[in-house]
């Protein structure tokens, strides 16, 4: 009774692993927004290459060690009468043999590993388009310096050209990582790290910080909309335009509080305020999202947002002004006419 | 091996390699201590020349001063070979003196490192001013820290030694304390070298 | 003592002296006890830690728990289940097991023992008391500089990791001394080293990686606290300091910690596989030289815990290449384990069915981590979920299991009693279907973009399904403890005696009584052979025929002298707590209490020198 119940178990394991592995076929998962094995730049592929070929190779691997574990447990198991087994104390040609063969298969490994570690870091070309990215708790600031362009946690940046991103992080580690693009890289208070990539195509993909930097790491996102050439100059023309006048009373109302509020401290708005300690809003509403990605840009959302900042984003440094109501329907107004 | 296990039988402290085990733990302990002190020299090398102010450490060494105070350190092991050489040869006239001079070399030295502590503060270079300031009082703190340790325990095997309660049976301990000592001074060495002579 | 001998005898002792002589005990058996009974606790904590966390991602957008909270619960998991659990576990094993694998009484330094687990005691407490003072530890458990900075952790809570990490550095330091001293030191007459146990092998190893890794960890624990309380540079961008010094210190010490952490179980499953093989270990000075290996080599790869930070193509090339090298003597041991069971006759008992899980479990985890060290590849697992899958098969499926498979294998020797083998099974059954279920799925939740550390999640981003599935897995892990702790509870009171060689074993320690009487050994063995016992039951198939088993020597154990108890590991200990947590209070604490640790230390120093030693094992107090 006991035998043949645990005897199950073995089988209904095997079944289990087999659906795990199996599921991971399954064609949408692959495909999700933050996927690291649909790349979509030259970065991303030599990458993914690499990954594939040691995939492959240590699937294989792995599943012949475990066949021959489980044969091994089956064929060798203790039946009545059997005498004592030879006592083996080795086989020096056979561990010679398969210590070689592993040196071997991660020879294979190291092979394509070492040059592409040096291609992908290789110094941007200089026709590269310069993109200096500022990761701060927790948002981030994106600046074309060939452009004049500042904003934040939107990246635009045109498909078919080298981008050069350089990593500046004036509080504490970030990392930034657009997954469906290629692989991360830390910024690093005093020190300024690189990535440099070229996208294949126009497309929308999400990123997000990936090492853990305070209270709310976990909404430290941002949106990458990469554009044709040609759309790319448009969006560029666009940021670099003074913003907006409001013509809305409502708007209008919101713009008076604005520049009459601590809100001129931290933010820029082109021709009304200089404020650096939070991200640039010039051209806030030709954003989708806000609050690092975290939600749309829907003015319900951003007078909640303004009345309690820390409701959205735990720990988030804008303090709430007191603000409420009409003023923040009226700033809101105001902050997303600013095309 | 019959010799050593009846060594092992009577003295429960000699192993089977013949060595005491005290003295192996003592060995053990220098081990780790060179990676701590390399770890604090690490950052030290790190840091050399990062400083964004000065004080820097031309401007501030007294490397004469110092010569000497590394002087008396080095002395100081000299001293502790002939406590330990006294002391087996249960010689405790000479073993008192000897560990006692020891312990005044120490602490002369530990005098020295608060002088030339103090007298940096007052020069404008403490803990915060700058990189070279944390990284040098920190470093140079522990090992003086070190000393102090040291200084202490001998003083305790000093008051054993006068109280009549250390003898020649006691040599390992003395021995033990020995290395400890020598391990200290060679530290300094090599902290004085990186420090103080190469620019 | 006259408890000991009372406590041996089952006569009954008032409840003060049982606590007295187990807080005053300088055996290693019962050192040995009072680790596992800790590690045990503290792996539940982190379970419970675990669980919350969990249930937290079970879904998108979440509000269970707080994104403070969050932090806080990832932070004490991982330092918890590193420092608290696995580490004091296989302390539990080196403590009993070493002195009865060399055939010695005890270790080389037993008070020194005893210090190392009040101070262990006094570490966990230290962390502990954060969540009564409301400022738990949310650094991560690896407490990346800047972050841990006063300017941006203004509370207490890195404090007391900071100090509980520092005080419990300081226990395994003095354990590994000891250890190194006991193994090289305190062996039986005729066992060389190559004759000692892969177990005492394994541990030796670890005792070195212990003693020259610590300190780094201590250095970058001290240039943290003098930044924190003394207002120094070392973590300052703005000063020109690199927060990466604080990384390539703690990975200096962390990547050795890793294989602190595995090479023990490695060990468990050394000894256990050969015993219900019927067959030696396949190879055995061959994973012997590869553990050695692995200690050495284990100091040259630490950076690649490091490759998004920007070294360089140069640091990341040579990090790449020292780390596919280790996987090399890593690897070709699950080749030596399968060889041991080719050609066996194998009998499958649960410890033997958790070290089998071990081998399955750590290939998985050991593959991918062969797909880590390609940095290419690293830049989009690190700091993913692919990493948490990683690690958790090579600890949990790994040190876990190993450990489990120990606890099996010698819980027959340490308590006398044999575990229920069919609840044994439904433990291993569910504990391997519940951490498959959990882990699994994080290899895809990282390859489809999934960060680590994050407290919740967008749910249009197809992270959900399997989020949940985690999620259940983990209750079904909690499902296989529960077997556990009733097997435990159940045999306590009615278990099956057992002999002192119930599994037929090759080692030493089967060849005294279950339990071991306080002195272990009547009279010291001598050692012929690796496997010794075996060879002694059987021959060795090569000529050596089996030798009769010598009758038991009639020694009085009255005239062995084992070491008195005393109670100035405990004091002492106190005494380092009371000036570590000063720091946290005041600067006139910390001055008592380093008096305090003073005054101990010279006492306990004092206790040895004046020590005559007093009387026999069944009999006299100090």
């Amino acid at each position: 009774m006991r035998k043949s119940l645990l005897a199950r178990i073995p089988t209904a394991l095997l079944l289990l692993a087999a659906t795990l592995l199996l599921s991971s076929c399954g064609w949408s998962l692959w495909d999700s927004p933050m996927t690291t094995v649909r790349p979509k730049s030259g970065f991303g592929r030599m990458t993914n290459e690499i990954f594939l070929l040691i995939s492959w190779w240590t699937l294989g691997i792995g599943l012949a060690v475990e066949a021959v574990l489980l044969w091994v447990c089956f064929r060798y198991r203790e039946k009545p009468g059997r005498p004592i087994p030879k006592q083996v104390h080795g086989h020096t040609a056979l561990e010679v043999s398969w210590t070689i063969a592993f040196a071997v298969i991660l020879l294979i490994f190291a092979i394509p590993t070492i040059p592409v570690i040096f291609k992908t870091q290789e110094a941007p070309a200089a026709t590269a388009l310069r993109v200096d990215v500022g990761g701060r708790q927790w948002w981030w600031e994106f600046k074309y310096p060939d452009f004049k362009v500042v904003t934040a946690n939107e990246l635009h940046i045109p498909a078919g050209q080298m981008v050069a991103f350089s990593l500046h992080a004036p509080d504490v580690i970030h990392s930034f990582w657009m997954p469906q693009l290629g692989g991360k890289r830390d910024v690093v208070p005093g020190r300024v790290n690189r990535i440099v990539l070229e996208p294949d195509g126009p497309g929308e993909y999400p990123g997000q910080c990936a090492e853990y930097c305070g209270v709310s790491h976990a909404n430290m996102r941002f949106r990458v909309v990469v554009h044709t050439k040609a759309d790319f100059e448009k969006w560029v023309a666009d940021q670099q335009k003074p913003p907006v006048q409001p013509t809305d009373p409502l708007a209008q109302k919101g713009q008076e509080l604005f520049a009459q509020s601590a809100c001129v401290g931290c933010h820029t708005i082109a021709g009304v305020s200089g404020g650096v300690l939070g991200p640039n809003l010039t051209h806030f509403a030709s954003r989708k999202t806000m609050g690092a990605n975290l939600m749309a840009n829907t003015p319900a959302n951003v007078a909640k947002w303004i009345e309690n900042p820390g409701h959205m984003k735990p720990g988030v440094l804008m303090p709430d002004l007191g603000m409420r109501g009409e003023q923040t329907t009226a700033l809101a107004a105001y902050l997303l006419s600013l095309k | 091996m019959a010799a050593e296990h009846a060594a092992a039988v009577h003295d429960p402290n000699i192993g089977c390699t013949g060595l005491d085990h005290r003295k192996m733990g003592m060995w053990a302990f220098l081990g780790s201590e060179c990676m701590f002190f390399g770890s604090l020299i690490g950052t030290y090398l790190a840091y050399k020349g990062k400083s964004i102010n000065g004080p820097g450490p031309h401007e501030i060494l007294n490397i004469p001063l110092t010569s000497v105070s590394a002087f008396v350190l080095l002395m100081s092991s000299l001293l502790m070979v002939l406590a330990l050489a006294a002391v087996q040869r249960n010689d405790m006239k000479w073993g008192k003196i000897w560990l006692f001079m020891t312990a005044v070399l120490g602490a002369g030295f530990v005098g020295f490192q608060i002088y030339e502590f103090t007298h940096f503060v007052h020069s404008g270079l403490t803990l915060q001013t700058n990189l070279f300031g944390s990284t040098f009082f920190v470093l140079t703190g522990f090992h003086g820290a070190h000393v102090t340790g040291g200084v202490i325990w001998l003083l305790a095997m000093w008051v054993l030694a006068v109280r009549g309660k250390l003898g020649p049976q006691d040599s390992l301990k003395v021995e033990i304390c020995g290395l400890y000592w020598h391990f200290v001074d060679i530290v300094w060495i090599v902290i004085f070298a990186l420090i103080y002579l190469i620019p | 003592m006259a408890t000991h001998a009372a406590y041996m005898a089952g006569t009954k002792m008032s409840a003060g002296s049982v606590i007295w002589s187990w807080i005053t005990t300088v055996d290693h058996k019962r050192i040995g006890l009072l680790y596992g009974a800790s590690a045990f606790f503290f792996f539940l904590v982190g379970g419970i830690e675990a669980l919350i966390m969990r249930l937290q991602l079970a879904q998108p957008d979440n509000t269970l728990v707080s994104a403070q909270r969050f932090n806080e619960l990832f932070t004490m998991h991982g330092t918890t289940m590193v420092f608290l659990a696995i580490m004091p576990m296989s302390a539990a094993f080196f403590n009993y097991l070493i002195p009865l694998m060399i055939g010695a009484r005890d270790v080389a330094f037993p008070r020194l023992n005893a210090l190392s687990y009040w101070v262990f005691f006094s570490g966990a407490l230290l962390l502990h008391l954060s969540f009564v003072a409301g400022t738990v530890p949310d650094g991560g458990w690896f407490g990346y500089a800047n972050l841990t900075s006063n300017q941006f952790s203004p509370t207490h809570s890195i404090d007391f990791w900071m100090l509980g990490l520092q005080v419990l550095g300081i226990s395994s330091l003095m354990a590994g001394f000891n250890f190194i001293v006991t193994i090289i030191n305190m062996r039986a007459p005729g066992m060389t080293l190559m004759r000692m146990p892969l177990f005492v092998w394994m541990s030796f190893v670890v005792q070195f990686l212990v003693v020259l890794a610590f300190p780094a960890i201590t250095v970058a624990l001290i240039l943290l606290m003098f930044d924190r309380f003394f207002g120094t540079l070392f973590y300052a961008p703005a000063a020109g300091a690199d927060p990466l010094l604080w990384q390539h210190l703690f990975w200096i010490f962390g990547h050795p910690e890793v294989y602190i952490l595995i090479l023990p179980a490695m060990g468990i499953v050394s000894e256990v596989l050969p015993t219900f093989s019927r067959k030696p270990l396949f190879g055995a000075p061959v994973v012997i030289y590869s553990g050695i290996m692995i200690g050495f080599l284990g100091f040259g790869v630490w950076s690649h815990h490091m490759f998004s930070v920007g070294m360089g193509p140069v640091a990341d090339a040579a990090f790449s290449i020292s780390t596919m090298l280790i996987a090399v003597p890593t690897g070709v041991k699950i080749l030596n384990w399968i060889g041991t069971l080719w050609g066996g006759r194998i009998r499958f008992s649960t410890a033997l069915y958790f070290s089998l899980g071990f081998i399955a479990m750590f290939t998985l985890g050991g593959l991918s981590g062969v797909m880590h060290a390609s940095p290419p590849v690293d830049l989009q697992q690190t700091d993913s979920y692919f990493i948490v899958a990683h690690f958790h098969y090579v600890l949990f499926g790994g040190s876990i299991f190993g450990l489990f498979s120990g606890v099996y294998y010698w819980w027959p020797k340490m308590f006398g009693r044999l575990l229920d083998e069919r609840l044994g099974m439904v433990h291993f059954w569910l504990m391997m279907i519940g951490f498959n279920v959990t882990f699994f799925p994080m290899h895809f939740l990282g390859l489809i973009g999934m960060p680590r550390r994050i407290y919740t999640y967008a749910p249009d981003l197809g992270w959900n399904f399997w989020n949940l599935v985690a999620t259940i897995g983990a209750f079904v892990i909690v499902l296989s403890f529960l077997a556990f702790i009733w097997n435990v509870i159940k045999t306590t009171r009615s278990g099956a005696r057992a002999p002192a060689d119930p599994w037929d074993g090759r080692t030493l320690e089967w060849t005294i009584p279950s339990p071991p009487p306080v002195y272990n050994f009547a009279v010291e063995p001598t050692v012929h052979d690796r496997d010794d016992f075996w060879i002694q039951k059987y021959g060795d198939g090569h000529g050596t025929p089996p030798r009769k088993p010598v009758p038991p020597a009639h020694v009085d154990p009255a005239s062995i002298h084992m070491p008195p108890p005393s109670y100035w590991p405990i004091l002492l200990a106190a005494a380092f707590f009371v000036t570590a947590s000063g720091a946290l209070v005041s600067i006139y604490q910390v001055i008592l209490g380093g008096f305090l640790t003073l005054y101990c230390m010279i006492r306990f120093m004092l206790e040895y020198h004046h020590q005559t030693d007093v009387g026999p094992a069944a009999g006299g107090h100090h």
